[in-house]
């Protein structure tokens, strides 16, 4: 079946093919979040795809963390917080009361503004989600995994002979690269990058992007960033977030080029933010 | 001279330069042409009041402890004191009498001798009182004279201050060192007189512990053993408080600092610390006249007939329960400090809270929850009241809970007051008790802090 649309469909972009075959991975609708009785996030719908990597922009405090940290539910752990409205992965809503939040987020990774390896050996940062889910069967698969994720990461070349210093020994950039393959260890469906290099020199940055780019044809991937330019060069789709409100979402070219809403035509030409 | 008069002196005379440095600050600044000075007028007199103040209360230190001396020498010079006689307690008490008449504690002596001696007395710490307050007056001035011809509208007097201030911060320190260091010295001391009467091998490797404080000539080695004095200690206050206190203490700490709702967690943990505020004899009333009859009891109705209502156990569960807040209120402390990225990183791994805890937050909080426990070792190791009520005196080297036991601190104070005198084996002997419970005490520590160093998981 999807072999025949595509076949069907095969005068349009990639993009539009793989939008076409697929279901949204998660997809969101009327969802509002609140802080005691502050609203932090006003009715937002968004569809996120598998092999895309979305991109939210914004100025500060505009919500774009606060609906990130819903689509894993790591807004439970503030006790003020309240969700309203439905979020789905693959047609499962999530904020169900039979949701395992354990499982979920397991299947959405998530890697941090400020990198945070676990003041443990390199080896056991990225073995402690194998551990605790049970994903391997003795240590010649752990040490699989190990691996694995560090090459996907792109930082096996540089820790492969000092597995077991610790994490929070290796520079900034590299700490955040193990944090992402930490959170590949475990086999997600989703990341989600919560200003990711925003704590990061430009060089490290630029290792960053080129991993997301490569890790977007396994993971459906969600970036929060404080830099437009960077918006531009890894997303594939971006949303606007304004005040609480999803201003607009679409296709990264058309934000940048040719943004319907006049908002985000001052936050993009820089009148603010 | 009475103590309280260097200080007054001290307070008065520097609180004057005070002012008047002050004063004279204000006028420069009113002097100045652009209405400013180097350091606001409040440095200046801290400056002078200081530099007047500190040479007078040293003085005052110093002189309060010698003019005693100076001015009963000057007493005995008196022909009036030939007739005393040379030493003994007859001497002491008269010169007492004539000391407390003299200065007002007394109406009038009972001895003639002394009644003769409190005239002297009288003129003799006149002389002294004055002399003392002279040189407090020419140091007070020599003092001002220095500060005041420092004093100009340029005068870095802040810096100066800043290095005042440093200086009494250390002393403040030096204080805590000098002090362990004097007790040190005064155990070592003490100690060397007892291992000259009993071998330190009969001391530290005998099992049979019975001083006699009647006996006189040569003290019987073999009553000198202390092992089952150690052995009780770490018994009750290592071992069997501690089964009870760490699991107890690290738990209740996990509950406040990741489970509890904040209203909870700010009645438990300040109910949590009030339990360290109980006098530790009301504990001992507690394992003495509760806990250790329950145990015996429960010991007796299970078939153990020769229980007895003495347990190292008793002392040692109330002990368990006196120590939780030392545990918990560090450990509830250092995972506190661990950051909460950490938490976040492994809640976002799909860890539950139980397994962040285990894995992430005790190991990188071991420092303080290893210090917490090193807290609580050292306060169950001395502690003393709660073993007198509830495990009694009886020596004994036995592994069963249920027996009757004493420790080291117990013994010391046994020995300490009883009725041998103090240069007896037996006195001196709660000396090298004391010694090497210190010893033992210093190098648990170090242990700890290696172990520590080996093992922690440090985040940043």
């Amino acid at each position: 079946m999807v072999i025949e649309q595509n076949v069907a469909t095969s005068g349009k972009s990639l993009e539009a093919e793989a939008e076409a075959t697929s279901a949204p991975k998660i997809s969101a609708s009327g969802v509002s979040v609140f802080y005691g009785d502050k609203r932090a996030i006003d009715e937002v719908s968004i569809d996120i795809h598998t092999e895309h990597v979305t991109s939210f922009i914004g100025p500060s405090g505009c919500g774009k963390s606060t609906f990130l940290r819903t689509l894993n539910r790591m807004n439970d752990t503030i006790p003020s917080a309240r969700v309203e409205g439905t979020i789905e992965l693959d047609g499962e809503d999530i904020y169900h009361s039979g949701m395992d939040v354990v499982q979920l987020r397991a299947r959405v990774g998530m890697v941090f503004q400020k990198p945070n390896p676990f003041p443990k050996s390199i080896y056991e940062n990225i073995a402690y989600g194998p551990r605790i889910h049970g994903l391997a069967q003795g240590k010649n698969e752990l040490d699989q995994i190990v691996e694995r994720s560090l090459l996907r990461a792109g930082l096996w070349e540089e820790v492969k002979d000092r597995l077991e210093d610790s994490g929070t020994a290796l520079s900034g950039g590299q700490q955040q690269r193990l944090c992402i393959a930490r959170a590949i260890a475990v086999d997600p469906e989703v990341i989600l990058m919560d200003e990711p290099c925003s704590a990061l020199d430009p060089i490290a940055t630029a290792k960053i992007e080129e991993l997301i780019d490569e890790l977007r044809g396994r993971y459906a991937i969600v970036i929060v960033t404080h830099s437009m330019q960077q918006a531009a060069r890894v997303s594939q789709r971006t949303a606007f977030f304004h005040l609480g409100n999803l201003v607009e979402y679409g296709h990264t070219s058309d934000i940048f080029t040719n943004p319907r809403e006049q908002r985000t035509q001052d936050y993009i030409t820089g009148r603010y933010g | 001279m009475s103590s309280a008069i260097p200080l007054l002196l001290a307070i008065g005379l520097g609180l004057a330069g005070w002012l008047v440095a002050r004063s004279r600050a204000w006028k420069f600044k009113r002097e100045a042409a652009d209405g400013r000075l180097a350091s606001l007028p409040n440095y200046h007199a801290w400056y002078a009041g200081l530099w007047i103040g500190v040479p007078v209360l040293l003085w005052g230190i110093i002189w309060n402890a010698i003019s005693g001396n100076l001015i009963l020498q000057h007493v005995l010079s008196n022909p009036a004191a030939q007739g005393i006689p040379a030493f003994g307690m007859r001497r002491d008490s008269i010169l007492n009498e004539a000391r407390n008449v003299a200065s007002g504690l007394a109406d009038r002596a009972l001895a003639p001798e002394a009644q003769a001696l409190v005239e002297p007395f009288r003129e003799a710490t006149m002389l002294y009182n004055g002399i003392g307050i002279a040189v407090a007056l020419v140091l007070a001035l020599i003092g001002a004279a220095w500060a005041f011809m420092r004093l100009k509208p340029q005068f870095g007097a802040r810096t100066r201050v800043e290095k005042g201030v440093l200086t009494v911060l250390f002393v403040a320190s030096l204080v805590a060192i000098l002090t362990t260091f004097g007790i040190f010295l005064t155990l070592i001391f003490e100690t060397y007189r007892f291992f000259e009467m009993v071998s330190p091998i009969d001391f530290l490797f005998g099992t049979h512990w019975a001083p006699d404080p009647m006996a006189s000539g040569a003290p019987d080695g073999s009553r000198y053993g202390a092992i089952p004095l150690f052995w009780g200690t770490i018994f009750i206050g290592a071992i069997i408080a501690m089964i009870v206190a760490i699991p107890v203490g690290l738990m209740s700490a996990i509950y406040l600092t990741q489970y509890a709702p904040a209203r909870l967690r700010s009645w438990i943990k300040p109910a949590l610390e009030i339990l360290a505020g109980v006098p530790t004899v009301v504990y001992g009333y507690f394992a003495a006249l509760t806990i250790a009859p329950a145990i015996r009891d429960i010991a007796m109705s299970v078939g153990i007939s020769n229980a007895s209502s003495e347990s190292a156990l008793a002392a040692g569960l109330v002990m368990g329960v006196m120590i939780i807040p030392f545990v918990s209120s560090m450990a509830d402390d250092s995972i506190a400090a661990v950051p909460q990225a950490m938490r976040d990183g492994s809640l976002a791994m799909g860890a539950t809270t139980n397994e962040t805890i285990r894995r992430v937050l005790i190991p990188a909080a071991l420092p303080g929850i290893v210090a917490g426990i090193m807290l609580a070792v050292s306060r169950a190791i001395g502690e003393t009241m709660i073993v007198v009520m509830a495990a009694g005196y009886a020596a004994n080297l036995s592994g069963n809970p249920l027996e009757a036991m004493t420790t080291v601190t117990v013994q010391i104070v046994a020995m300490l007051t009883g009725e041998a005198s103090l240069d007896h084996p037996a006195t001196l002997s709660a000396f090298a008790l004391g010694f090497v419970l210190f010893i033992i005490t210093l190098i648990l520590n170090v242990i700890a802090l290696r172990v520590v160093k080996r093992f922690r998981e440090a985040y940043e």
